[in-house]
């Protein structure tokens, strides 16, 4: 299976920055400061780590202080379900 | 004014909640807002703030926040929010805009904040707080500064009803907020409208959805105040997180709601509402922005027992038309509800390009006379007198709201669209000028012509179109990251769509309208 990480900037590159050289996304790359993605988006975002991940978000988490980056997302995941790499 | 309107529930409801931090359920009695405040009148005063002097606020949502309000106005001075998730600049351009004399500020924001304002000319008093929550920094910080040297005891200063109580910046065309100007006055025609036709009650719980740079938050905090209410403060995070605010609706028993209907329209798609209680709901106000159709059925579907109000109105009239929904919203209404008839306190009139009042039924520019219309424009005299009629029609001041209606029967005014380049997102007032001025500040851009359109939802989306100089045009995540260091994250375009030049009209100006049709 692909690193968390991984899916989520696959995620974030086909919805919200088509065209984008995929380098450029980082792991630190700030995503809802910068308006990458907004509300709505940060919402599709957590019903897909929902998904993929069998994982429940709880709504004070969708924030920029645990989803600002593919960094914190990831940790929050891991958080959730320790069981995936 | 607005200072006094705390004396009475402070001295009949002094242990009842006046502030709930929805995030904490932390409670701040009226005894100690009333405390508070006084004790940051006295050090205000203790620091020279003056009358008609202008206060900074750079907090987040809290308790500490209304206190400060209310300790500003006390001292008699005109409170200046600023959005403290908005970009350290541009915050500091607006205190240094307005002079501010002291300002408020949470230590998080003050390094950013002090070399930013320190750049522009001297730096305002500063009084610091650790952080916000249930009034606890703010009594702390001005527990500190008692102990370096007592403020005295003084009486709360009586303003005249034309000294300014809050400046409220808005996004500005020319590529710089301005400074929307409202006196006492001003307020206390709104608060007291809102009085007469909402009839609070002392056992109401409002909430406080919009931040406080932003006009809604007059009818949150002072309505609710005034009436020995409870106010329920909920933060800037929570506050885009449905299923939160949902919760959040539920467990604080909020029985008066207002906010922007987008926050509406994502409550009803994914609150998951019926999960919560939302029975001691019994108003619904929206604000700020047209409410989609379909997501107002939906929302209402949802919650039907309560009475859902439309109202309209720019930050420099604040809320001047307003429209009951009624009951039942037809299934084959597709068009948006009017904005409805002019406060009672109000008077409006439609005028046409030339300013001269148009046939009944017919298209043009609303404009609002009376008691709740702004004084001006920070320091912007030209501006202030374009944004009036010129003359005393009739011997009034009419204030051109930019926004073109017709009027339909009984006094009801639909809404048509706008006369300028303002757009609102989310409520947020964006001129998309001040979105260009920014991208023009970028090496690489050569031009740069800001479009709003509208998405599948009916929802507003801001595309820029730009072309390059050079041959590699910078990323999509550059620009984005750019626009956010100068503007606020709602005015960060949406989509950049780039071109080898931008499409000219014949007399070679950048062709918007061919920008807005085809993209």
């Amino acid at each position: 299976m692909e690193s968390i990480e991984l899916a989520i900037k696959k995620h974030v590159l086909q919805n919200y920055l088509q065209g984008q050289d995929p380098n450029e996304l980082t792991e630190v790359t700030p995503l809802i400061t910068t308006g990458i993605l907004d509300s709505m988006a940060t919402l599709k975002l957590t019903l897909f780590l929902e998904e993929q991940f069998s994982i429940s978000v709880e709504p004070q988490e969708v924030s920029e202080k645990y989803m600002n980056t593919i960094e914190k997302i990831a940790e929050l995941v891991r958080s959730k379900n320790p069981s995936i790499s | 004014m607005l200072q006094h309107l705390l004396d009475e529930p402070v001295q009949h409801r002094g242990e009842h909640a006046a502030v709930i931090e929805g995030a904490t359920s932390s409670n701040l009695t009226y005894d100690k807002l009333g405390q508070l405040s006084d004790r940051l009148r006295d050090r205000l005063l203790a620091i020279g703030v003056k009358r008609g002097d202008r206060v900074g606020l750079y907090l987040r949502k809290s308790a500490d926040a209304v206190i400060s309000i209310f300790g500003a106005l006390k001292a008699g001075g005109a409170y200046v929010p600023v959005d403290p998730t908005g970009p350290a600049p541009r915050n500091a351009y607006i205190h240094n805009n307005c002079g501010v004399k002291a300002v408020i500020i949470e230590q998080k924001f003050l390094a950013a904040y002090q070399e930013e304002i320190g750049k522009l000319g001297p730096v305002p008093y500063l009084i610091v707080l650790d952080d916000v929550g249930g009034g606890v920094p703010l009594e702390e910080a001005l527990d500190a500064l008692d102990t370096q040297s007592q403020a005295a005891v003084q009486q709360t200063v009586i303003s005249d009803p034309d000294d300014l109580a809050y400046i409220l910046y808005t996004s500005g065309s020319t590529g710089t907020p301005k400074g929307v100007m409202l006196s006492h006055h001003n307020a206390m025609g709104f608060v007291d409208w809102c009085s007469q036709v909402f009839e609070p009650l002392t056992s109401d719980i409002f909430s406080s959805h919009a931040p406080f740079h932003f006009d809604l938050s007059i009818l949150d905090i002072f309505v609710s105040l005034r009436h020995g209410a409870s106010v329920v403060i909920i933060g800037e995070e929570v506050g885009k997180e449905p299923e939160g605010l949902a919760r959040l609706i539920s467990e604080q028993q909020i029985s008066v709601w207002y906010s922007a209907p987008s926050t509406l329209s994502l409550l009803a798609q994914f609150g998951k509402i019926p999960e919560h209680d939302f029975s001691k709901l019994r108003m619904v106000l929206f604000a700020g922005e047209v409410m989609p159709i379909v997501h107002l059925r939906s929302f209402k579907s949802q919650v039907p027992a309560p009475r859902y109000f439309n109202l309209y109105g720019p930050t420099e009239t604040n809320v001047c038309t307003w429209y009951e929904i009624p009951s039942t919203i037809p299934e084959d209404r597709v068009e948006p509800y009017p904005i409805g008839r002019t406060c009672s306190h109000l008077e409006s009139l439609v005028v046409d390009p030339d300013g001269q009042p148009v046939n009944k039924g017919a298209e043009g520019e609303l404009c609002i006379s009376g008691s709740n219309v702004m004084q001006g424009y920070w320091g912007l005299p030209e501006q202030t007198a374009r944004s009036f009629l010129p003359g005393e029609a009739s011997g009034r001041r009419w204030y051109r709201t930019g926004d073109i209606v017709t009027e339909l029967d009984d006094g009801i005014y639909r809404y048509i669209g706008r006369r300028d380049r303002m757009v609102k997102k989310r409520g947020y007032r964006v001129e998309l000028g001040e979105i260009e001025v920014c991208l023009y500040r970028h090496p690489a851009i050569h031009e740069a012509a800001v479009v709003a359109v509208l998405n599948e939802n009916s929802e507003v989306r801001i595309n820029a179109h730009l072309s390059i100089r050079g041959s590699e045009h910078p990323s999509l995540i550059k620009l984005k990251t750019f626009c956010s260091q100068h503007l606020p994250v709602y005015m960060v375009p949406d989509r950049f769509i780039f071109h080898d030049a931008l499409p000219k009209t014949s007399t070679d100006k950048i062709d918007y309208q061919t920008l807005t049709r085809k993209y």
